[in-house]
C-alpha cells in the first residue's frame, strides 16, 4: 500500500485525504478552509496539487488535495510548476480585496493568510482595483470583527454553526461581498465564540481581550497551563507580558480539549490581575483593626506564631487549589485535622464518585471518547454550564448518525459537506436529563426536565428498562415510564454509549447512573461514564480523603479558640452564612489565597498565592488524570505558591529546615504517602529535564525587548529569574527543537506562525502530540469488578407544596464559576442571573418576565429578577448557582417566592 | 648626506602641509556636514496632519539586534492605535536602523544627531516624550492610515486611498 508523491514513495492511507498525508508527512502545502476538525469542503481552491494517471502519464490535471482520498497508487505532485503557479494565483486572488492593515491587525505575526502568502511567494499587488470594504460589528466582549481582512473560507460559520451548534453568525450577501457576522450588532451568543479566533485563518475575528493589552506573540512569554475554571482539564497556553498574563490560548491535547476551548477557560484568565488579587501578605494587627499589607517575613512570623498558640490546628483544603498545595496542607495539620473546603452534599457526591470510579467496571470517557459515543444520556448536568468542552464533544457525538449514513454512501468522513447532506436530519440520541431548559436542548433527541430526585427516579427507570434486575421505581407516571424505556432502547442499541452524571445531581443520581452503565456494560456494549465535578481540582481533593467541612466547623464550637489555615478557599460560598459567621468569629484564621474575598476579610493573616499564570502544581481532572501546570512567568513581590508557603509555615513552627523547596520534592512527597497518586510524579518532565542539555525556553526566539523593558526602574538587566520548579526558563535561550509535550511553551516552526503550526508538533494530523499526550490516568477501571447493581431506594416523588416552591440550583457558564466572574470580560457576558419560574407559576404569582421577587429560604432573603422557563416543573424554581450576590443554599431546599415592588 | 637630505625633504614636506586645508574641524564651535542619511539620534515622526505615526505594531522591537526598544500599544476610542509607552535604551542601541527600515509607518526614524552623551546610563534610556517630534521627518508625504483599510476617527471604512464604499449586505443587485 503506498502513493507517490513528486516521485517518492510513501505509504497510502485510504482513510485521510492528500492534504492530510501532506501535512502529516511534513510537506508545505497552502490550504485555508480545511480545518483538522471541521473536515474538507474545497472552497478555497488553495491546496492544489498535481495528480497522475500512472507513472507514464506526464500531464497529469490539478486537484484539491483536501478533497482527495489518499487511495492506493495515487501518484501527485506537490512541487509541479503548474501547481505552485495555480497555489500563488488564488493567493492573489485572495490578496486582491485584503486591506493594508497587517500593522494594526491582531493576527499579524501568527497569521495562517500572512504564512501561506509567504509559502507560495506572493509579493506585490498587481490589481489596480479599488478595494472592497465592510463595515465590522461589535461581537461582545469576548472577539473582535475586522471584516475587511476576510478572505471567505467560512471556516468561521462552519465552525460556529455545524460544529458548536450557535445560529447567531451566519454568511451573508451573495459573489464577492460575502459577509460573515450576524443579524445586528450583538454580543456572540455561543459559549465557544472564542474559538474563533483560532479558527479564523486570517484577522477577521480576534480575541478581544488581548486587545487591550496587546502584544505580539513573539513577544509573549508563555507557560503550559490548564484550565482553573471547571473540572474537565482542558490544557491551556497562558501567555504573559510586562508581569501580566495578556490571553490564553488552546493547548492541543488529543484526549481532552483538541483543537478547542469554552469561552470562560479561554477569557476567564483575567481574575488574575482583577483588583481582587492578592499581592502582598495582609496581616490585622488587632482583632477590630483592618488588613494591612506586612512583609514576608513578619507574616510569616505572625502564622508561626499562630500555629503554636491555636488550641488546635485545622486546614481546610480546596477544590480550586493543587494537589501539591492540598497537600502540603494536609502534612502541615496532619489527616486528622485536614478537611475539605466543599460543601456537605458535594463533598459527599464527590466522595460516591471516586468510589464508583475505582470499583465499577465501566471505564470513564475521555472528551474524544466522549465525542466519539454513537448515543448519550446526560442525567441532572447542564453541561454547557458546568463542564461547556463535555456540551461541545456530546453535541459532535451526534453526527455518529450522520457519519454512519456516509458510510453506507462510501463518502470519506473527511469530506464534511457530503456526509452533512448524507446524514441530514439525522442525530446519534442525545437524552438530556435537566431541571430547566439548556442551552444543548436542540441537539438531543429526547429531554427530561424535573427537579433532581425525579431526574434520579428517571435514570433508576431506565436502569431497570435495561435490566430487570436493577432496583425499580415505585409510582412512575407513564410519560416518564415510555420516555425511560426509549431511552433504555437508544442506549442499548448503540455500540459506545456514554452515560454522564455529576455531583450536581445528588447521590441517588449518581448511583441510577452508574447502575444505567452496569446495565450496558452487562449487555456488552463498549460503556463509559463522565462524571462532571465543579472545579479544577475536586477530585485531587477528595483522593487526599480529607474529612467533611461540617466536621470543622463542629470541632472550632467545641475546641474554644482553635487555629484554621483556610487554603484558596472562600468559606462562604461552601456553607451557610450564619454557620461560617460563627466559625470566623471564634477562630484565629490564616488564609492562603490569590483572591481577596469574604473569608480573606475576616482572617488575622493572609498569604498571597500564586495563581495559575505565575504558579505551578498538578490537578486531577474528572476524568482522573493528573495534569501540571507550570508557571508562565514568575510570580511578583512576595506571592508564591500554596504549597511553599506551607513548607516555610511548617519549618518555622517546627524550627527545622522545609520538607520542600521545589515543586518536583514536593510531588514526590506526596506520590510516596498516596499509593494512588504514585503517577503524579511522571505527570510532567520534572525540572532536571534537559532538552540537548539544555532547558526548555518560555520566550520565543524573538522575544523583543529584553533590555528596555525594564530600563526605566534599573538600567542593568537582571539576569533571568532561575525556575527551580520546571525544565522550563524565562529566557529565550535554550533549546530550539519541540520538546516534550507537556513542557511546549509554543506552536511554531519556520514558515508556519500561526496557531495551524499545531500540525507540526502531531504524529499525525489531529492525533496525538509527539511523545504521546500530557498527563497520566490516576485511576483505572477494574474491567473484572464485580458488575453487580449498586442498591439504595429511588427518591420519593416531587410533589408540589401549595405557597412554596423548591429552589434547584441552575448553573450558568459565566455566572456561576468564582474565578472567572472576577475576568472584567466574563463579568460583562454573565449577564443578569434571574430566576427562572414555570411561566403558570408566574402567573400565579402576579408576575411577569423581568418583574423583581423576593425569595426566602433557609433563612435568607434574596431579590432577583423573575424569567419564564416553560421547561421548569411547575412548583419548582432555578436560582442562579455561585453568584457571589447571593447567599450559599443548601439547594434543593424549600422557599417562599413573592412579588416585589421594582 | 642622504641622512641631511632626508631630513631636509621631510621638513619641507611639513611645511607644505600647514599651508593645505585643514581635515580637522574645530568641533564644537565648527559643525561638521552630516550626510542626511546619518544614523544618529532616534525619532517618532509625526503623519503631515499631525498625528501620531507610530501604530505600535511592534515591528521596530523585534528587527532590534539588541532588544533596546519596548513598548505597549493601545488603542483611542475610535480604534487608532498607539504606543501607549515607547522606551529606547539608548545605551544599548547600536545605531544600525533596522528599527527604521522594519518600521511600516515611516514612524521611526534615524536622524543626523550625535550628540546624545550623558554621564548617567540612565539619562539614555528615551521615553515617548523624548522621542517624539512634531514634524514627519524624512518622509513629509506619507499617512499611513490614509492607505490602510482601518477604520480610525476622522476617516470611515472605504475612505482610504483606493477603496470602494462599504458593502451594503442586504443588497440583492448583482
Amino acid at each position: 500500500m503506498s502513493l507517490y508523491i513528486d516521485r517518492a514513495e510513501y505509504p497510502a492511507q485510504p482513510d485521510k485525504n492528500l492534504l492530510e498525508v501532506c501535512l502529516s508527512l511534513g510537506l508545505d502545502l497552502p490550504y485555508f478552509c480545511w480545518h483538522p476538525a471541521l473536515g474538507s469542503v474545497g472552497a478555497c481552491r488553495q491546496c492544489a496539487v498535481k495528480q497522475f494517471k500512472d507513472e507514464n502519464d506526464q500531464r497529469g490535471r490539478l486537484v484539491m488535495a483536501c478533497m482527495t482520498p489518499a487511495a492506493e497508487g495515487t501518484r501527485i505532485s506537490v512541487d509541479d510548476p503548474e501547481a505552485r503557479a495555480f497555489r500563488a494565483q488564488v493567493i492573489e486572488w485572495l490578496m486582491t480585496n485584503h486591506p493594508h492593515d497587517c500593522p494594526v491587525c491582531d493576527e499579524g505575526g501568527e497569521c495562517h493568510l500572512q504564512d501561506m502568502t509567504v509559502m507560495t511567494g506572493h509579493t506585490y499587488r498587481r490589481c489596480r482595483a479599488a478595494k472592497r470594504t465592510f463595515r465590522n460589528q461589535y461581537l461582545g466582549p469576548f472577539v473582535n470583527h475586522e471584516m475587511n481582512r476576510c478572505i471567505t473560507c467560512y471556516r468561521c460559520v462552519r465552525f460556529y454553526r455545524d460544529y458548536a451548534g450557535g445560529d447567531d453568525l451566519e454568511a451573508q450577501a451573495s459573489r464577492n461581498r460575502v459577509y460573515f457576522g450576524r443579524a445586528a450588532d450583538g454580543t456572540l451568543e455561543s459559549e465557544f465564540s472564542g474559538n474563533l479566533v483560532e479558527v479564523c485563518p486570517t484577522g477577521v475575528f480576534t480575541d478581544a481581550t488581548l486587545k487591550q493589552h496587546y502584544t505580539r506573540k513573539w513577544d509573549l512569554q508563555n507557560g503550559p497551563s490548564l484550565c482553573p475554571h471547571c473540572a474537565l482539564g482542558c490544557n491551556t497556553l497562558i501567555g504573559e507580558r510586562y508581569g501580566e498574563p495578556r490571553r490564553v490560548l488552546n493547548r492541543y491535547h488529543h484526549d481532552i480539549n483538541g483543537y478547542f476551548l469554552c469561552d470562560r477557560g479561554r477569557y476567564g484568565y483575567g481574575f488574575m490581575t482583577a483588583p481582587s488579587r492578592l499581592s502582598a501578605p495582609l496581616l490585622r494587627p488587632a482583632a477590630d483593626a483592618s488588613l494591612h499589607p506586612a512583609a514576608a517575613d513578619e507574616a510569616l512570623a505572625a502564622a508561626a506564631a499562630l500555629l503554636r498558640e491555636g488550641a488546635g490546628i485545622i486546614g481546610i483544603g480546596s477544590p480550586r487549589a493543587s494537589l501539591e498545595a492540598n497537600f502540603a496542607l494536609r502534612r502541615l495539620v496532619g489527616p486528622e485535622r485536614f478537611f475539605a473546603g466543599v460543601g456537605e452534599a458535594e463533598g459527599r457526591a464527590t466522595a460516591l464518585i471516586l468510589d464508583l470510579m475505582r470499583q465499577l467496571p465501566v471505564p470513564v470517557a475521555t472528551l474524544r471518547q466522549a465525542e466519539d459515543s454513537d448515543a448519550a444520556l446526560v442525567l441532572g448536568e447542564d453541561v454547557l454550564a458546568t463542564a461547556p468542552r463535555l456540551g461541545l464533544a456530546l453535541r459532535q457525538s451526534t453526527r455518529h448518525a450522520a457519519l454512519a449514513a456516509a458510510d453506507r454512501l462510501n463518502l470519506p468522513h473527511w469530506d464534511a459537506a457530503a456526509v452533512q447532506v448524507a446524514g441530514r436530519d439525522q442525530r446519534s440520541p442525545l437524552i438530556l436529563a435537566t431541571c430547566a431548559s439548556t442551552r444543548l436542548d436542540d441537539a438531543a433527541s429526547a429531554t427530561v426536565h424535573g427537579p433532581s430526585d425525579e431526574i434520579a427516579r428517571f435514570a433508576a427507570a431506565v436502569a431497570h428498562a435495561l435490566d430487570g434486575s436493577a432496583p425499580e421505581v415505585a409510582g412512575l407516571d407513564e410519560a416518564r415510564r415510555q420516555l425511560a424505556q426509549a431511552a433504555a432502547a437508544a442506549l442499548s442499541s448503540a455500540q459506545r454509549p456514554l452515560v454522564v452524571a455529576g455531583a450536581r445531581g445528588g447521590e441517588a443520581l449518581i448511583r441510577a447512573a452508574a447502575n444505567i452503565a452496569l446495565a450496558l456494560h452487562r449487555r456488552g456494549r463498549a460503556t463509559r461514564l463522565v462524571w462532571v465535578l465543579p472545579e479544577c481540582n475536586s477530585l485531587g481533593l477528595a483522593l487526599l480523603a480529607p474529612r467533611p467541612l461540617a466536621e470543622a466547623l463542629a470541632a472550632a464550637e467545641a475546641a474554644g479558640a482553635p487555629t484554621a489555615i483556610v487554603l484558596e478557599n472562600d468559606l462562604y460560598r461552601r456553607a451557610p452564612h450564619r454557620a461560617i459567621d460563627a466559625f470566623l468569629a471564634k477562630a484565629r484564621v490564616a488564609v492562603i489565597d490569590h483572591t481577596r474575598h469574604a473569608t480573606v476579610e475576616a482572617a488575622q493573616l493572609v498569604l498571597p498565592a500564586a495563581a495559575f499564570a505565575d504558579g505551578s502544581g498538578t490537578l486531577v481532572s474528572s476524568e482522573g488524570r493528573a495534569q501540571r501546570y507550570l508557571r508562565a512567568y514568575p510570580a511578583a513581590g512576595d506571592i508564591t505558591d500554596g504549597w511553599r508557603w506551607l513548607g516555610r509555615l511548617g519549618a518555622l513552627a517546627d524550627g527545622r529546615a522545609p520538607d520542600w523547596q521545589s515543586l518536583d520534592e514536593v510531588t514526590r512527597a506526596c506520590a510516596a504517602e498516596f499509593p494512588t497518586l504514585a503517577g503524579i510524579v511522571d505527570a510532567a518532565p520534572s525540572a532536571a529535564f534537559r532538552a540537548g542539555g539544555r532547558k526548555i525556553p518560555r520566550q520565543p526566539p524573538r522575544y523583543s525587548g529584553r533590555t528596555a523593558m525594564r530600563a526605566d526602574r534599573q538600567i542593568h538587566e537582571p539576569p533571568p529569574p532561575a525556575d527551580p520548579d520546571s525544565a522550563l526558563a524565562f529566557s529565550m535561550e535554550g533549546h530550539p527543537g519541540q520538546a516534550p509535550a507537556a513542557l511546549l511553551t509554543w506552536y511554531r516552526v519556520p514558515g508556519w506562525n500561526s496557531v495551524q503550526a499545531v500540525n507540526k508538533f502531531q504524529q499525525e494530523v489531529g492525533g496525538e502530540l509527539r511523545g504521546g499526550d500530557p498527563g497520566v490516568r490516576l485511576l483505572q477501571a477494574d474491567s473484572a469488578a464485580a458488575a453487580g447493581f449498586l442498591a439504595g431506594d429511588a427518591p420519593e416523588p416531587f410533589a408540589r407544596r401549595p405557597g412554596e416552591w423548591l429552589l434547584l440550583p441552575h448553573d450558568l457558564i459565566f455566572c456561576s464559576e468564582e474565578l472567572s466572574l472576577l475576568a472584567p470580560a466574563v463579568a460583562q457576558r454573565a449577564g443578569p442571573a434571574r430566576l427562572l419560574l414555570h411561566p403558570g407559576d408566574l402567573q400565579e404569582l402576579g408576575l411577569a418576565d423581568g418583574d423583581p421577587a423576593q425569595v426566602e429560604a433557609g433563612g435568607e432573603t434574596m431579590h432577583l429578577r423573575v424569567q419564564p422557563d416553560p421547561a421548569l416543573a411547575p412548583g419548582t424554581a432555578a436560582l442562579p448557582a455561585g453568584l457571589p450576590r447571593l447567599p450559599w443554599l443548601d439547594l434543593p431546599a424549600w422557599g417562599s417566592i413573592r412579588r416585589v415592588r421594582g | 648626506m642622504s641622512y641631511f637630505i632626508n631630513t631636509l625633504a621631510t621638513l619641507g614636506r611639513y611645511l607644505l602641509h600647514s599651508f593645505r586645508p585643514r581635515a580637522t574641524i574645530q568641533y564644537p564651535e565648527e559643525r561638521p556636514a552630516i550626510p542626511p542619511r546619518w544614523r544618529g539620534r532616534i525619532v517618532l515622526t509625526r503623519d503631515p496632519d499631525g498625528g501620531e505615526r507610530c501604530v505600535a505594531c511592534y515591528l521596530c522591537a523585534v528587527a532590534c539586534p539588541v532588544d533596546c526598544i519596548a513598548l505597549q500599544a493601545t488603542e483611542d476610542e475610535h480604534g487608532r492605535r498607539y504606543p501607549a509607552f515607547f522606551r529606547i535604551n539608548f545605551s544599548r542601541c547600536i545605531f544600525c536602523g533596522y528599527c527604521e527600515e522594519a518600521c511600516p509607518t515611516d514612524a521611526i526614524q534615524l536622524t543626523a544627531d550625535f550628540e546624545m552623551s550623558e554621564y548617567r546610563r540612565t539619562n539614555l534610556v528615551y521615553e515617548k516624550e523624548h522621542l517624539l517630534i512634531d514634524g514627519p521627518g524624512k518622509h513629509p508625504g506619507y499617512n499611513y492610515y490614509r492607505v490602510a483599510g482601518l477604520a480610525i476617527g476622522g476617516k470611515d471604512k472605504g475612505e482610504a486611498e483606493n477603496e470602494r464604499p462599504p458593502v451594503d449586505v442586504r443588497d440583492l443587485m448583482p
